[in-house]
């Protein structure tokens, strides 16, 4: 399954973003994913959502575990340093790259293996630190890579390919991260690209950690009728709480700011989400309700999708950290060295 | 062996009773009346209630290394009594608490007592219980000071300086000394025959513990993350990282810092933090012992597949297991040298002394970037908390550190297609590329079969490719890392061969040895992969020794599997009880060897 580079064919007609790139310019290799597989659509609306907000496709880190979703790191921005590192592992390698250097986007794109079985601590904690990231879980409720065992997404009762049905509890990443303490959280589908693009540019201009839990149906292991991670179970049961319009900086705000059915938040750098709400008295900043309405649409058997909660005023790794504003992969040596004569009167101290 | 500055003196404790403040006045007080000292903080693996030890060396000839003798014992603890009696060398003396009547376990026939009433003064004398407990401590030192004829100058300037901000703490602890002293000096012949006289052999020098050292070397080598879980006998090691930036690299207006230290839910995150901070760019570390290392494995080998820079502080505690996590060992060697799974190999230094833990944090540093690959630094116990006299720190602002093949902006510009692990300069070591610089520089770091692109793959001949480079790099490193120390003699007999905290205890045990009429040679490792030099040296004697801290022979199965040298060649010397190692072991294993049983 080597990833196939494609051959560069240039489209003079192809719309430019403000910093000069088509969206070509934010593809990368070929997937070698199974046609059809969710995972897909997510790269693509990736692709889209980068390319709108016009981010510089160098100054992205797209970081990622293992598993067929781990795999899309390498399918988009081709000019971005990826980090495909080890199966659930990926929420401590982007803190420490975070860390080092927080001058960078950083996309992260896990499973729900990756991020619910193995890697469910490293999720929590990344959460609790408060990671600047977004963090896209591609949930198939199963293992692709390893062939379609059951993951701790899967819902109870629901079957696996052979027929077996799931008997555990499956773990919600998203109340979870809100018992966590996340500051943005939302839940989508692979294949509804209006709700999804807007979600995904939001997250990633949250300044904390950005939540995405993407329902992404494997077409290979769990797309049958007794599963609740297949398309036709999601398009039916898909409840959207509000319609997320995400508004960067840079560009006007056009919708006036009075409509009574427009709830606005600002982001940390000027940009702005617009929530237009279909779900009765819905408030996408209040931890509570955010809970209690994904817990009553679980108890309905329906699937509560849109940006779910949000909170701008967090502080981030680096603000909890109180670490200068210069990445600190820019600072000199010099800078870093205290030199003989501070060594010096140290040493004083230890006679 | 014992007199005038050449003796040692223990303290029996319960931990949790304040006993180390008063440890550490005797210790810094000897140290300065120019007399050299050690300390050796032998402490339970617990918080409160149990059994703990303190034991003080002084050494006019400047050795280091634990004592092999107790010339005088201070008994506070009715549970070890039967021990501590026995510990003493005959001849020697043992002071106990007399508020109590003697405890018939505490006499033996040779080891002279000397009854204080320790907890009787202290009830006279203070009212709050928490002062009568913790001033016990200091009313020993008081009565030590006498004994041994401690500067008492010396020893009020020092709690001068300590209570300078708190006079009430001042008089309570200055009481305290003087009625030790007093009682000694009043009721019993002071000093010891043998005792302390001034010198003039400490002022070059200072006393610290390794862990304090790492973490300035990795202050100084320019380190800005820091991940951590905690684990003795690792803590201090970030902690003092930490206290340190505090220091250095806060910028005192803003209050905001030029480092980010993450305290991580376990090792593996650690791990992998310090590794995304090095792929990032950033000089980055994590410290631990022996368990964390195990977690570690899995990052440790996707890092030397992937060529990311990060430095493993390992502070080796006892194993297996959680094993003894406040006693002393060697017993990681192999796991480091090749940690994970699938062909893995790794640099490893192994720093002697808490000196050699500071200068060897930017060797580290230096060779993880240079490399391109995990560096460790198996220090251990004894060597990571415990006080060592070492010449004082000097730092060379000339300074600058090497970071390895890593191409700019400037360079990437005429990049057209950047290939991660091209060997392209021969030396086995490609270019690497950061996050954030240039576009053309961007390629995908997988732990996955990789070739010199970067690009996936499960060709045989582009996998065997990359891992042949990355072999043919392993031995370049083998000449750039640290060389051995060697210690030669005219006419030696024997070859002695050894690495890190052992390292004071063969120095003396060479002199005894001399004494003896045995002419050693002495290798000191100090660091893995060897060079020829070390094959050499194992060639260059009939008698090899060598010795270590771990039940399994585990310097000795390295020399063997990478020098080739016949293991049963070498003779093992093993103390793997964890206690730091003493030259008597040294010596009679060499001895009870060359000396055929008769
Ligand atoms: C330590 C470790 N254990 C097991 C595996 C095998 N493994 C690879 S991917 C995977 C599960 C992936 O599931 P998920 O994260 O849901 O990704 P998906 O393929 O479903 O997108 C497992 C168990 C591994 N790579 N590493
Ligand atoms: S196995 Fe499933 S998750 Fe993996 S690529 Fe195929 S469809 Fe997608
Ligand atoms: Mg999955």
């Amino acid at each position: 399954m080597t990833s196939i580079a494609k051959p560069p064919v240039r489209h003079p007609g192809l719309r430019k973003n403000a910093i000069g790139f088509t969206q070509r310019d934010y593809e990368g290799a070929m997937s070698t994913l199974c046609a059809g597989c969710g995972h897909d659509s997510v790269t693509a609306a990736l692709v889209q959502a980068c390319w709108e907000l016009d981010l510089p496709p160098h100054r992205a880190a797209k970081m990622s575990g293992i598993g067929c979703s781990s795999k899309t790191t390498a399918y988009f921005m081709k000019q971005s340093h990826g980090f495909n590192s080890v199966h659930g592992r990926m929420p401590s390698v982007t803190s420490g790259a975070n860390a080092a250097n927080r001058g960078l986007t950083y996309i992260g794109i896990s499973g729900d293996g990756d991020s619910l079985s193995i890697g469910l601590g490293q999720l929590c904690h990344a959460i609790r630190r408060n990671v600047r990231m977004l963090y896209v879980i591609d949930n198939n409720g199963v293992y692709g890579l390893t062939k379609g065992q059951f993951s701790a997404s899967a819902d109870i009762g629901s079957t696996s390919k052979k027929g077996e049905a799931n008997v555990q509890p499956p773990i919600d990443p998203v109340l979870l991260a809100l018992t966590l303490g996340v500051t943005f959280v939302a839940r989508s589908f692979s294949g509804d690209k209006a709700q999804l693009i807007p979600i995904l540019k939001a997250g990633l201009s949250h300044n904390g950690l950005a939540l995405v839990d993407i329902i992404s149906p494997c077409v290979t292991f769990n797309d049958h009728d007794g599963s609740t991670k297949s398309y036709k179970f999601t398009r039916e049961h898909d409840v959207e709480i509000s319609t997320a319009d995400f508004v960067p900086l840079r560009h006007e705000i056009r919708a006036p700011e009075t409509d009574s059915a427009v709830n606005v938040v600002t982001m940390h750098d000027g940009s702005v989400v617009r929530f237009r709400k279909t779900h009765e008295g819905y408030n996408p900043t209040d931890r509570e309700s955010a809970y209690a309405h994904v817990r009553a649409c679980q108890q309905r058997h329906e699937v509560a999708t849109g940006l779910l909660f949000i909170d701008e005023s967090g502080s981030d790794m680096h603000a909890v950290s109180r670490t200068v504003p210069t990445p600190l992969v820019d600072l000199t040596h010099h800078e870093l060295c205290p030199g003989n004569a501070a060594l010096q009167s140290l040493m004083e101290k230890y006679r | 062996m014992s007199g005038v500055n050449d003796f040692a003196f223990k303290m029996a404790t319960v931990n949790g009773t304040g006993s180390a403040s008063a440890n550490s006045l005797l210790m810094q007080a000897i140290f300065r009346m120019g007399i050299p000292v050690t300390g050796k903080n032998l402490f339970p693996s617990n918080i409160q209630g149990l059994p703990t030890f303190y034991e003080i060396r002084v050494s006019k000839d400047g050795y280091t290394a634990r004592p092999s003798e107790i010339d005088l014992v201070v008994t506070l603890n009715p549970s070890t009594y039967a021990k501590d009696v026995a510990s003493v060398t005959p001849g020697g003396y043992l002071l106990y608490d007399s508020s109590w009547p003697l405890e018939p376990e505490l006499v033996r026939e040779g080891v002279t007592i000397r009854g204080i009433p320790f907890g009787k003064m202290c009830v006279d004398n203070f009212v709050r219980d928490r002062d009568r407990t913790l001033l016990r401590n200091i009313v020993y030192a008081g009565a030590l000071a006498a004994f041994l004829k401690i500067d008492m100058d010396i020893v009020s300037q020092m709690l001068v300086e300590k209570f300078s901000k708190k006079k009430a703490l001042f008089d309570a602890n200055n009481t305290a000394i003087k009625l030790g002293y007093d009682y000694a000096s009043n009721n019993y012949q002071c000093p010891l025959p043998f005792h302390l006289e001034q010198m003039d052999e400490t002022k070059d020098s200072i006393i610290i513990d390794g862990n304090t050292s790492a973490a300035l070397g990795a202050v100084y080598a320019g380190a800005t993350v820091g991940a951590w879980y905690p684990i003795t006998p690792s803590t201090s090691l970030m902690e003092a990282f930490t206290m340190f930036c505090r220091k250095f690299r806060t910028d005192p207006e803003t209050g905001l810092g030029k480092y980010c230290i993450l305290q991580a839910e376990d090792e593996l995150s650690a791990a992998g933090i310090a590794i995304g901070a090095g792929w990032a760019g950033a000089r980055a570390f994590t410290n631990t012992s022996g368990p964390g290392i195990s977690l570690m494995q899995e990052f440790i080998g996707l890092a030397y597949y992937t060529e990311i820079p990060a430095v493993f502080y390992d502070i080796q505690r006892t194993g297996p297991s959680t094993g003894m996590p406040t006693r002393t060992q060697q017993a990681d060697l192999l796991s480091l040298a090749y940690a994970s799974h699938g062909d893995t190999k790794h640099i490893v230094l192994f720093p002697c002394s808490p000196e050699e833990c500071f200068y060897m944090s930017p060797m580290a540093f230096d060779l993880a970037d240079r490399f391109q690959t995990p560096v460790f630094v198996a220090s251990d116990l004894d060597i990571g908390m415990n006080d060592w006299m070492c010449r004082r720190l000097t730092w060379d602002d000339a300074y600058v550190p090497d970071r390895g093949k890593c191409l700019t902006a400037a360079d990437l510009e005429s990049v057209k297609k950047f290939s991660r692990y091209l060997d392209a300069e021969g030396d086995g070591i490609a270019a690497r590329s950061l996050p954030g610089v240039h576009g053309n520089g961007a390629y995908f770091v997988r732990g996955s079969g990789h070739d010199k692109h970067g690009m996936y793959t499960e060709d045989s001949d582009s996998y065997q490719e990359v891992v042949d480079r990355l072999a043919r790099k392993f031995k370049l490193a083998a000449t750039k890392v640290p060389a051995p120390e060697f210690h030669r003699v005219a006419n030696a007999d024997v070859g002695i061969v050894s690495l890190g905290g052992c390292h004071a205890a063969i120095l003396e045990a060479l002199d005894k040895m001399k004494a003896l009429g045995i002419n050693a040679d002495y290798m000191r490792i100090r660091a893995f992969p060897f060079d020829t030099p070390v094959r050499e040296f194992l060639d260059a004697h009939q008698t090899i020794f060598v010795v270590e801290q771990n039940r399994d022979a585990q310097l000795r199965s390295l020399l063997a599997i990478e020098t080739g040298k016949p293991r049963d060649d070498m003779i093992s010397v093993l103390d793997y009880g964890g206690m730091p190692l003493t030259a008597r072991v040294v010596v009679s294993a060499v001895t009870a060897t060359l000396t055929p049983a008769g």
